[in-house]
This record gives C-alpha cells, structure tokens and sequence, in this order.
C-alpha cells in the first residue's frame, strides 16, 4: 500500500534519515521502533509531505506521493497523528474532531463516524463541549487519535501515542489501535514502548540514526538479542 | 451627570471614531493573530480606500461607488497579501515586517503620485452626512450609525469565526500551521480570507470615518491607523472583541479630552496610552500571555 524507497531528508546540515526503505502492506499494523532521534518522526512527517526530501521516492497505492502536497495525501487517505497529541487547545473536543474531518463533505457519514469515535472513547462524548486545552494528557491523546480517524484513514500513521499516558490507558490505546485495523485501516506505528508495539505489529522496522539496520515480522524481533538490549531493557 | 451632558457630543463623536477605529483594528488584530505579523501597510489600505472613494464618484454614480470602493479595497488586500507576504511565509518574521513597511511607503507614495501632494474632499454622502440631534447635541447621521454598523459588523464577524467551518479553520491556523495542514486545511486560503475581511472593514471603516472627516492626503492613513494599532494591542493584539473594547476606549478618551480644551494632547495621549499599556499590561485586555510580541 506504501512504498518508501531511499528516502533521504535533511534538515539544514544535518542528514537526518540516510535511505529509509520501508514496505507497508494493506490492512497490517507495522511498528517503526528506534532510539530517540532517530528519525521516525522525520520518517512520517516526510511521507504527509510537511518536511522536503532530498532524495527518494513515496509510492502510495502504486502512486508517486513523493512530491504531492500535504492536502491531497490527506484527501487520498493517509492521517498521521503527530507526536506530542497537537490537538486545538482553544477548540473544543467536538470542533477538534471535526477538523479531522475537514476535507469530507457527507455529513451524514462524518456523523457516523463520530458516533464510533465516540463509541471507542467514551470519555470524549462526556467531554463534548469542553475546551480541548482543559483535558487531561490522556484525554487529549485520545482526542488527537480521535481527530486522526475523522479522516476515514485507509493508512493511519501514529507518532506515539502512548507517550506520556499511565500503563492501563497505554494499554487501552493499544486495543483500539487492533480494533481500528480490524476495521480495515493499516496502522503504521511509532513506540517507545516497542515490546507492546511489537506484539501486535505483524511486521517491523528498527531505525538507527536514519537508516534501517533490522527489520521482520514483530514477533520474531522480540526475541532477537539486539533489540532485546537496545529497546527491551532485557 | 452633569459631566455626561456637558460632553454629550464629545462622547458621541468618540464612540462614532471609536467605531471607525475598531473596523480598522480588527484587520491588524486577525492579520497578526494568523500570521504574528503587524500589517503596517493596513492604514494605508484604508487610505487608499478613502482615495478610491473620491475618485470612484467622479466615475459613476455614488450607489455603484460605494460597492466598488469595497470590492477595491478588497482586492489590493488580498493582492498585496499574495504579492508581499506569501513569498516569504517561511522567511524570518522581520522579513515580513520589512516586506509589510515597504508595501505602506509603496501605497503611500502611490498616492502621493496620483494626488499630487494635494488633499482631496471626500464627497458626501445623502443621508448619513446629514444633521440630526440626538439628547440635544447636533450631529451628523453617520455619527450614530458607525457604532451600530460596527457592532453588526462584530456580531456578524463573531457567528463566521465561531459557528462556521471556515472560522473553525480560521482558529486552527492561527493555533498551528503544521496540524492544520494535516487536518487538509489550505493555509493560503485562510490566510487570504483574513486579509479579505480585515479589507473588507477598513473599506467600510474609510467610508464613515472620511464622511465625518472629509480630507484625504496620502498619510491620511497613518493617524486612525495607528490608533486603530494601540487600540489593537489595549484590547489584547489577536483578540478581536479586545480590539473592538479598545479603539471605543480610545475614541471616547481621546475626543473627551478634546473637550476639555487639549485638543493639541489628544494625539499624545492615545500614544502615552500605549506605552502605559507595553509597561504595565502588555497581553493587553483579553491577551494570552506568552505570545511573542514583535
Ligand atoms: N526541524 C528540525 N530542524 C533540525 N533538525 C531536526 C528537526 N527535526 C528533527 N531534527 C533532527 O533530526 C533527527 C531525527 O529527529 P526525529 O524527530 O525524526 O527523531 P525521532 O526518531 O522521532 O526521535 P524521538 O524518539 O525522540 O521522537 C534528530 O537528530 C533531530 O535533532
Ligand atoms: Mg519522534
């Protein structure tokens, strides 16, 4: 479904992602796991077209992406949920919402889409109206997802979403991320918390100082010896 | 009382220029609350809108003036937006503000040129230059209606940013650029919507305010504009209900003490004002701290 071949950013100087080849199939969950700096943001904000690349290209459903601007990446279905929630501090959670659905005109399917945001975050229908500035870290991550599935994206793209939430609603993110792909969205994942993004990535991506130095399917990287050390605490 | 009665007219004439002043201020007021940007060329647009006024007449009759004078005014805004700060939208911020000084000295100068240096009579308008008397003070129409235009202006304005998609867009960009392009928003687009309406009322603004004052010179601009500015930063710069609360402020103080026989320590009182404002309060009125202030 996307295609990433030789993808080179630079920020300035510094050469930030060094030929970054990734593969995502349709309807999988595939987790992009690596040490702090290593260019998986870059990696995701590159593909919705808000960083220039320098080099490579970005295939999207057999299309050259590499060059399109950031709207119509959007309109053609990929959302990202970018790092550190971002969600409109002075809009309220419902307004939040229905800027991710910005770009769709049926009003009667953004409805019911928001119903099931709703459904999958029932705290956010009780917080409807309140000003998204005045939710909780947790809330306002579950917002930020929210907001991204307003999009009816085919490819949701997730820079960590648990960051900064307690274990029990890490674990329930977690959850909903499986329930959306069981919907039939393919998840592309960023964690810092690889062992549960591996677990229920069918495949994976370990990045190093911008480039790809391990890759296979979640499971088996779990037991290997150098993501045990590096990212396991193992 | 008997302080209200003896400065009636003083006190309608300043919420009248406080009105104009306000139509003004909220074009500074949104520009920067999208862009973080002081549009110094925005007095001069007003400028320009009074001089196109006075031409506009000699072309065709004045209810087909009127509409062209706006649509005008609009179309430079959204001109000088596309031609003067689009290119740099990822340069440093002083490079706008350079780029914006450059386009109000352009503008000026412009006029300067068309003009001849001589200062042009606006021409009246039937009705609202006429004299009524309102509690016993004589004054024009347009006195009294600058302030309810103002505030069905305010109100109008008020519905499009707070119930409609494109001022829920309106309040995204201004928050965050990079999120809202990933909600699909057209960031240009909103921007010149912006400068759309900030022109919009200061081609109205032009038309009540040179109906009461009745000369324009190319700096014609300068004075309500900057005042429209203080009025802008006393309100809270990026607020537009502060800014409307402070150009009336402004308007009634500055037109009071006129009143009192300092006709010549209005103008520096509006900027001693200012300065006050900067020391002690410099969110202003309904301001959000921590904004960076240029
Ligand atoms: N806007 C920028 N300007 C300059 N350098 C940048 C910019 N954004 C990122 N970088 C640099 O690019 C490299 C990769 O950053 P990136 O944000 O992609 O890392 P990351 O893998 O997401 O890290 P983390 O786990 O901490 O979020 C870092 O060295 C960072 O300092
Ligand atoms: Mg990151």
């Amino acid at each position: 479904m996307l295609k990433i071949e030789n993808l080179n950013v630079h920020y300035g100087g510094i050469h930030a992602l060094r030929g970054v080849n990734m593969h995502i199939e349709q309807g999988k969950i595939i987790s992009l796991i690596g040490a702090n700096g290593a260019g998986k943001s870059t990696t995701l904000r590159s593909i919705m077209g808000l960083v220039p690349k320098s080099d490579g290209k970005v295939i999207y459903k057999g299309e050259d992406i590499t060059t399109t601007p950031t709207i119509k990446i959007v309109k053609g279905g990929i959302s990202l949920t970018p790092e550190g929630r971002k969600v409109f501090p002075d809009l309220t959670v419902k307004e939040n919402l229905l800027l991710g659905a910005y770009l769709r005109k049926n009003k009667a399917e953004i409805q019911k889409d928001l119903e099931w945001v709703y459904e999958l975050f029932p705290r956010l229908l009780e917080r409807e109206w309140q000003i998204a500035a005045t939710l909780s870290g947790g809330e306002q991550q579950m917002l930020a997802v929210g907001r991204s599935l307003m999009s009816r994206p085919q490819l949701l793209m997730m820079d960590e979403p648990s960051l900064g939430l307690a274990p029990i609603i890490v674990k329930g993110i977690f959850d909903i991320i499986k329930q959306i792909n069981e919907a039939g969205v393919s998840v592309l994942l960023i964690e810092q918390n690889a062992k549960a993004a591996l677990e229920i990535s069918d495949y994976a991506y370990v990045l190093e100082t911008g480039t790809v130095v391990l890759e296979g399917p979640g499971k088996e990287l779990i037991t290997n010896d150098e993501v045990k050390k590096a990212y396991l605490g193992a | 009382m008997d302080f209200i009665r003896d400065n009636l007219p003083y006190i309608l004439a300043g919420i009248s220029v406080g009105g104009q002043y306000a139509l003004i201020a909220i074009g500074y007021t949104m520009v920067y609350g999208i862009l973080r940007l002081i549009n110094f060329a925005h007095g001069d647009m007003f400028m320009i809108a009074g001089l196109m006024g006075v031409y506009a007449v000699t072309w065709m009759p004045l209810y087909l003036a009127i509409p062209f004078v706006i649509i005008f005014t609009v179309v430079l805004g959204f001109l000088i937006e596309r031609a003067a700060y689009r290119p740099l939208r990822n340069a440093p911020r002083m490079s706008v503000m350079i780029s914006a000084i450059g386009v109000s000295y352009l503008l000026q100068n412009l006029a300067l040129y068309v003009t001849g240096g001589l200062t042009k009579t606006y021409p009246t308008i039937p009705w609202i230059s006429s004299t009524i008397t309102v509690f016993g003070a004589t004054t024009k129409v347009v006195t009294v209606i600058t302030p309810i235009l103002t505030i069905a202006l305010v109100v109008l304005l008020m519905i499009l940013i707070h119930k409609t998609k494109i001022g829920m867009a309106m309040r995204a960009v201004s928050r965050d650029f990079e999120t809202s392009r990933l909600m699909g928003i057209q960031i240009d687009s909103v921007i010149s919507m912006t400068f759309i309406i900030g022109s919009f009322l200061a081609a109205v603004g032009s038309i009540l305010y040179f109906s009461n004052y009745t000369g324009v010179m190319p700096t014609a601009g300068a004075m309500p504009g900057l005042k429209a500015f203080v009025a802008a930063v006393f309100g809270g710069i990026g607020s537009i209900p502060g800014a409307v609360i402070g150009a009336f402020i402004i308007g009634i103080c500055e037109n009071i003490i006129k009143g009192m026989g300092l006709t010549t320590f209005s103008d520096a009182f509006t900027f001693a004002f200012l300065i006050i404002i900067l020391i002690v309060r410099p969110s202003g009125l309904f301001g959000e701290k921590n904004i960076d202030k240029v």
